[in-house]
This record gives C-alpha cells, structure tokens and sequence, in this order.
C-alpha cells in the first residue's frame, strides 16, 4: 500500500482513537454492546437514543414485523380522517442512525447467559439488553372472546390489519346501526383511547350515518378525561339527550363487559344485559407482551416491576423493560411515556456502559384527544424522580380547561398533529 | 427600556409561580431528584417540537436556533400566564429558572431548520415589503436572526406565526412597546391582508 499523506493522516488518526478508547474499554473489561426487542416507540427510541449519545455502542434491534403501526392517531383512520399508510413507519431511519435492525421473532432471553435467541435459532448476545414488547391481552377475562373471534370481532388495540377490519365494517354499517365498544378494565395501553375511539366513530357517523349510534360498555366508574370527553359529546353528538350519538355506561349500572356472544355478535354486562351489536369493538383486559412472560419480567399482575430511573428489570440486572409493558409508576401507558422513558433508559445505559453513574432523569407525558372536528384536547405533565424512587411524581401540568375557548381547541388539532409528525419522527426518522 | 421592564416583570411573575410551586411540593409531596442535565431536560420536548428543536409541523414552533433571552422569556411567561398557549402554561411551570436556561443554551446552539410548506409568491412579494416597513428593525434579515433576542419568523411554521399574530392583535399577548407601535400601524394600513402577506414571506423563506 501507498502511503499517501491523507492515507498517513488517517491511520495515525485511527491508532490514536483506537488507543484513547481502548484503554477505558480494557479497563472496564466490557464491550458495549446493546440488543433491543421490539421496535415499537419505547424500544426504537432507546436503540436511536443509546446511538445519538454514544456511537461507540453496538446496538441491535430485533422486531418481528417490518413495518410499525402507531396505535395512536389509529382512532382517526377509524374516523376516516387518516389512511393506514399515514400510521405506518419503516425502520429505514434506525439504520441511518447505525442500528442493525433484524427482523425476527424472539423466542427467549438468558438473562444469565446475556443471549436474545428468535425462531430462526439465531442468538444474539448482549452486555444490556432492553426489551419492549408491547401489551398482550388477558384472553380469559371475557367468556367468548379471543384470538381466533378477534378476526372477525376486532380489538383493534394493537394497530394493524386489526384497525383495517374495524374500519371496514364501519364503512359497511348501514345507517341506524349501533356500534359497541366494551372499554378494558385498568390499567391498560392509552387511557383515553377508547373514549377517543367512541367520538372519532361518532364524528365518522355523524357525517355519514346520522341514524346510527356508539355505545360503550365500561367496567370502571370513571375515565380519563372523562369531563372533557363529556364536554365535546354534549357539543357535537347529543349526549345525554334523546338524539345521543354516544352513550356510557360504567360500573354504576355493572356495565362492564363478562361475555361475547359471537353468533349474535352481542356482548353480556356483568349485570346481565345483553346488547346486540352491528359493529363490535372488544378492547380486553391486558398484560405485558409475550416476550417479558418468556424472559420471566413479570409480576404477578402480569406487568414489569423496574428501578424507575434506569428501568432496569427488578427480576433480571441488565435487562431494562421500556414501554407499556413496565411498571411505570405515576406515568400512563401512552406513546409519548414510551418516548420519554425510553430516553431516561439510554441515557442510563449509556452511562453505566461507560463506567458512570446514571444521571438525574426528567420525563414529560403530553396526549391530544381529537374528539371532533376541529375539536382537541390534551393533558401534559412534567415529572421528575423522587428521592427514594418510589414513584415518578408530576410536578406540574393538567387537562385544557374544561371552558376554553373554541379557539383553543381547534388549535389543539393541528397541535395534536404536530405532536404525532414530531413524535414519530423523534422514534423512527 | 420598555422591553427591559416587560422582561424584568415576566421574571418576577415567574419565580413567583416557582416559589409557591416549590412550597406546596414541600408539604403534599416527596423530594425530587433534582439536577438533570441539559440534554435530559431537552430531549423531553422533541415529542412536541422535533429532534434537535426542528419541528416537522405543521403548527408546533421550532425552537432550534432561537436566542436564550427569547426562549427563557417565553417560557418564563408561559408559567406565569402572563403569555398565552393552550398547552405551555402547564408545562412551563414544571422547571427551574436554572433549568430553563439550560434548556435555552441547548437549543440556541441547534440550527434553525427552515420548514417546507406552501405560501403564495404574490402574497411573499408583498409580505418582504412590509416587513421591511414594519418588522425588519428588530426581526433582522428577513426574519430569520434571533439577534436582539428576536423571536424568529422566517422558514417557521406558518400557524403558529398566524396564532401568536393574532393573540397580540387581540390584546391576549403583551407585545412590547415598539412591536405594538409598528404592528397597529400595519393592521391600520393593511389590515388582514397586511398579516396574510407577512405570513407568506416567512412561508417562502425555506432555505
């Protein structure tokens, strides 16, 4: 070989990189080298995160599907204002980033030996690994319903092919159907969601199918939002009027769903009603994904108990649970807690894979609500850490006020689109 | 000097709101671990406002770029209320002074990324030679310096300029003495139209 003096340059260059870093590595006797599983918002966030604040770490990021749906913003392709490729997103981005994406299913983790194994009997081993499957749901709890009835009664809690079904049936309705939704018992992905879900179909009716109406079926007594929910249902769709397009009924009337009648394509309530459907939307009670009950995360409430300022696993040390499946304490199962523990964790990781204490953490939740047209609104916190890291504890934020202005909530609608452009962005761009 | 007053006066309201934050999280809740980086206290905003502060639109603000004084201004008066916002006034509240300056230098040192988004060329041509007339002397280069702690105008999202426009004209948003003199001049003499222009100059500016 030639040595030229750019080729000089850049050699000295290496040896001398190679030197500065290796010595550290040497001493800390460790790689650095990270495996995600699962990319939706929690995990692709940290895999792009841990890279921005460290390129010097290997991270591998596993995901059974190559495209991700968001489940949030699904509730307006249920409503007709978005198609399913506006909630689809590719992991081109992450490998812009350095993240070597692998498309496999995971089939389990040693935790002592620090190997990932998928189905293709692959192995993939790692110094940290994190995982972020996702929700699975209790398939139990509702006589009736499961998987296989789930193809034809769609949950449509894990966006999809699921969403696509529940969107087509609406569109098949004829006018004056009814439409019932069975909302899941606490806690679960998306507080709000289903309450969104309920006014998007409404404002999908409304224009379309004037006759029809939406009924949800609840177990709790109360819901998320739930003034401001009322507020836009009494606007917009009647509620609680003789012409109410959508109607509630909790655990005051034991309305909460026990049975699914797939013939009759009706559901029971604990009470004993039994309501006869044209469209039915069965939202289960849940529990962490798949992967965590094979990696042995969960507890016995079926979720991932974790150090709230690393989210290292409680069960396994050099695993960290992100996403809805941890036990986020204080913080709601939404995309943008996902997001912003995700960062928590890679900044953690990135730290102690570099023989540092973790820092301080800092976290946001903000969630839109888009009940109508030109119709949002949000609830947003800041929350930090307590001292004894029993609980991630808000230390400001609140709802939109329950009077403000239409002015206020139609700016929350294209604030509430900026928010899912940026955000998905952020997770996968 | 009004501008001074008007900062000192946001400041004030601020730490009024920090110090009775601080004393009802001293009785109702436990410590914070507090002292969070620069970075850990930014990265919690690009869900809202984009990676690096660059927002893809097509309303939230991007807040790359912009001059600390500004952007600790603002927020400041978004915790205080004194500045209105649908969703800032709960946020803003979440953060120390020192934390927001933090923040501030954070952000100043990204680049302002100019949005791509659709304006009419007319309208731009119209909107450069009012700005120049009204707006230039603080909003130098187009719109696009954040010096004199300026908030930035051009290649920002077009709703957003629109809102914040139209919540000064309304009396909603205290604006400074020489923005107030200028912009009543401009609504007098041009109306709507003289916001519809500006507002498609600072959309044409993408580069």
């Amino acid at each position: 070989m030639k040595i030229t003096r750019r080729g000089f340059i850049q050699t000295a260059g290496a040896a001398t990189a190679a030197g500065m870093i290796g010595v550290p590595y040497i001493a800390l006797g460790a790689s650095k080298k990270v495996v995600v599983v699962g990319g939706g918002s929690a995990g692709a966030t940290a895999a792009k995160y841990i890279r921005l604040a460290d390129p010097t770490t290997d991270v591998t990021l596993i995901e059974a599907n190559s495209n991700y749906y968001t489940c949030y913003m699904s509730n307006e392709v249920l409503g007709g204002d978005r198609s399913m490729d506006d909630i689809k997103f590719g992991y081109s981005g992450l490998g812009k980033h350095g993240v070597k994406v692998v498309h496999a299913k995971v089939t389990g983790i040693d935790a002592k030996a620090r190997v990932v194994k998928t189905s293709d009997g692959s192995s993939y081993s790692y110094d940290r690994c994190v995982v972020a499957p996702g929700i699975d749901f209790q398939w139990d709890k509702i006589e009736g319903y499961d998987a296989k009835v789930a193809e034809k009664i769609p949950h449509a809690w894990k966006a999809g092919p699921q969403t696509a079904l529940l969107r087509n049936q609406l569109e098949a309705m004829k006018d004056g159907g009814v439409v019932v939704i069975a909302a899941p018992p606490n806690p679960f992905r998306c507080p709000p969601g289903p309450y969104e879900r309920a006014s998007q179909i409404a404002m999908y009716l409304k224009a379309h199918k004037p006759k029809s109406k939406v009924l949800i079926f609840d177990a709790k007594p109360k819901f998320s939002k739930q003034g401001l929910f009322v507020g836009a249902w009494k606007k917009m769709y009647g509620y609680q009027s003789d012409n109410a397009m959508i109607e509630w009924h909790g655990q005051q009337e034991e309305a909460g769903v026990v049975k699914v009648n797939a013939a009759s394509n009706s559901i029971v309530t604990a009470f004993g009603d039994e309501i006869k459907a044209d469209v039915l939307n069965v939202i289960p009670a849940q529990k962490a994904g798949a992967i965590a009950f094979a990696a042995g995360l969960t507890n016995d409430g079926g979720w991932c108990p974790v150090d709230l300022g690393t989210f290292e696993s409680k069960i396994h040390p050099n695993i960290h649970v992100l996403g809805d499946a941890s036990i986020a304490t204080g913080m709601p199962k939404s995309g943008y807690s996902a997001n912003s523990q995700a960062k928590v964790c890679a900044a953690a990781i990135v730290a102690m894979m570099n023989g540092q204490e973790p820092g301080t953490p800092s976290y946001v939740n903000t969630c839109y609500s888009i009940a109508g047209k030109d119709y949002a609104f949000s609830v947003a916190a800041v929350y930090r850490l307590t001292e004894d890291r029993s609980k991630i504890a808000s230390v400001s934020g609140g709802l939109t006020p329950g009077d403000a202005s239409p002015e206020v909530f139609k700016r929350e609608v294209a604030y509430a689109h900026s928010w899912y452009n940026n955000i998905t962005h952020d997770i996968f761009g | 000097m009004a501008y001074k007053t008007f900062t000192r006066a946001a400041l004030v309201a601020g730490l009024a709101v920090g110090a009775a934050f601080s004393a009802t999280a001293a009785e109702e809740k436990p410590k914070m671990m507090m002292g969070a980086d620069a970075a850990m206290l930014a990265n919690t905003c690009a869900g809202c406002h984009g990676t690096g502060g660059n927002s893809q639109g097509p309303a939230a603000p991007t807040i790359a770029g912009l001059s600390p004084t500004y952007f600790e201004e603002t927020m400041v008066g978004f915790a205080s209320g004194e500045i209105p916002s649908t969703i800032m006034n709960r946020i803003a509240k979440g953060y120390s002074e020192d934390e927001i300056k933090a923040m501030a230098k954070f952000y100043a040192d990204k680049p302002f990324t100019k949005a791509t988004q659709s304006f009419d060329a007319d309208l731009a041509a119209k909107g450069a030679k009012l700005h120049d007339k009204y707006c230039e002397k603080c909003h130098a280069e187009g719109g696009q310096s954040p010096e004199d702690d300026a908030g930035v105008l051009a290649g920002q999202w077009t709703p957003y300029v629109n809102w914040t426009l139209a919540d000064y004209k309304a009396g909603d948003r205290e604006a400074t003495k020489k923005m107030k003199k200028k912009l009543s001049e401009m609504l007098e003499r041009e109306g709507s139209d003289g916001v519809m222009a500006l507002l498609n100059y600072y959309a044409s500016q993408q580069k």
